[in-house]
């Protein structure tokens, strides 16, 4: 069954060859258009050639190898050899010929296979194009030398604050934060994902620069947790398995 | 290509016998067969199908412009068949005819016949109707169907 139920019959017909008129002309046109419908006539060339397997028969008389034989020596665009050689003569013929129709079979796959490297290599180039600006824009966030601005209302001291950006189906999270207080030595913040369900997961745990500023990217997660919420607490620097309390920063999801 | 007549040779000759019914003719179209191979061998795209199933649907083809005496009005280089089972050995191809026999004698017998008449025969679907006496849509029906079971006996 095709995807174009309307053409399917008269692509019967066509692979028959007894479609004609308007019919044909219309179809024709379609099959210059409709790769399914193209491939739909292949398949169905395909029963036919089983139902040639139906027919069994006499082989056919050694005249008529014999006489193809003397045929494919006499073609005008090879050099002919006079008819009627011995077998033995006309070997570097049919070694010829097996040749060229290897060739024959060897230039189409080869054709498609470049045709199948072109399209690769359209399809790597996209990727680099769009790897290198993920780059950029992963190394803009983390420059050690990008000027980070807070933009607040005026006349308000400056406070922590966090952004987490998390999407839940491919478990991927960023989380940037400004104006982190200083840690104590030998201790970390952690941030937490507090699932609508169950205990909260470490999302890792970061050190902010000289600066208070702090990045995490991709930490792992698992998959498919719908989030409550996201938390910072302080923890050791190799982290918790558990917040310990008190949570310095909290901000609730949805 | 003394080895691909060798291997080939039958299934194209016998298709064209049963179309034509006369071997003289059967073997003019044997030999127009093999050299529209030997001289396109391009024609024939190796990566969809095998030899055995192009060389079948060329001879039948041929064999039906025969009998219509109408000049071949399908280039060869047109015609790709895309065919699930191998047909290249003897073996494969033997297992094959016992398969395709078996389809078409479970088939009902006027959607067999249909079939036969538009593949062994040549006529159109017009011609069949007008000989059976059955709707257009029923003969085109039935053609569709029976090639169809055919391929089916192949992909149950």
């Amino acid at each position: 069954m095709s995807e174009h139920e309307q053409f399917d019959e008269n692509l019967t017909l066509f692979a028959l060859g007894s479609l004609t008129g308007d019919e044909l002309t219309v179809l024709e046109k379609h099959l210059e258009e409709c790769a399914a419908c193209r491939r739909e006539l292949e398949r169905l060339r395909g029963d036919m050639a089983l139902m040639a397997m139906s027919v069994g028969g006499p082989k056919p008389p050694a005249r008529a190898r014999q006489r193809l034989l003397d045929a494919i020596a006499r073609e005008p665009h090879r050099t002919s050899l006079s008819t009627r050689h011995a077998w033995w003569a006309l070997a570097p013929w049919y070694a010829a010929a097996a040749l060229a129709l290897l060739a024959g079979w060897f230039w189409r796959q080869s054709d498609q296979l470049s045709q199948r490297v072109a399209r690769l290599e359209s399809q790597s180039a996209e990727q680099q194009a769009q790897l290198q600006e993920a780059r950029e824009v992963v190394a803009t966030l983390t420059a050690a030398d990008a000027l980070v601005v807070p933009v607040r209302a005026p006349n308000t001291p400056p406070q922590p604050q966090g952004k987490a950006i998390y999407v839940r189906d491919k478990a991927r999270l960023i989380f940037v934060a400004s104006n982190m207080p200083a840690l104590p030595p030998q201790k970390a913040y952690e941030l937490w994902l507090i699932p609508v369900q169950g205990a909260p997961i470490s999302a890792g745990v970061f050190k902010p620069d000289a600066r208070g500023s702090a990045i995490v990217i991709h930490p792992p997660l698992p998959a498919g947790v719908e989030a409550k919420a996201f938390a910072i607490t302080v923890e050791p620097e190799a982290g918790s398995s558990s917040p310990t309390m008190p949570i310095v920063m909290m901000g609730a999801g949805g | 290509m003394a080895t691909l007549y060798d291997r080939y040779s039958p299934i194209v000759y016998s298709v064209a016998l049963r179309v034509l019914g006369d071997t003289g003719a059967a073997e003019d179209v044997l030999q127009e067969v093999f050299m529209q191979l030997w001289r396109n061998p391009g024609g024939f795209d190796s990566s969809r199908g095998n030899l055995a199933a192009w060389l079948a649907v060329i001879s039948r083809n041929r064999a039906i412009d025969a009998i219509r005496k109408r000049r071949p009005d399908t280039d060869i280089d047109d015609v790709i068949v895309s065919v699930e089972p191998d047909l290249a050995g003897d073996a494969e191809r033997a297992r094959a005819m016992e398969k395709v026999r078996g389809a078409l004698g479970a088939m009902p017998s006027a959607q067999r016949s249909a079939l036969e008449m538009a593949y062994f025969e040549g006529l159109t679907h017009t011609e069949i109707a007008a000989k059976t006496g059955e709707p257009l849509g029923t003969i085109k029906t039935r053609i569709r169907a029976g090639l169809l079971a055919l391929r089916k006996a192949f992909n149950p």
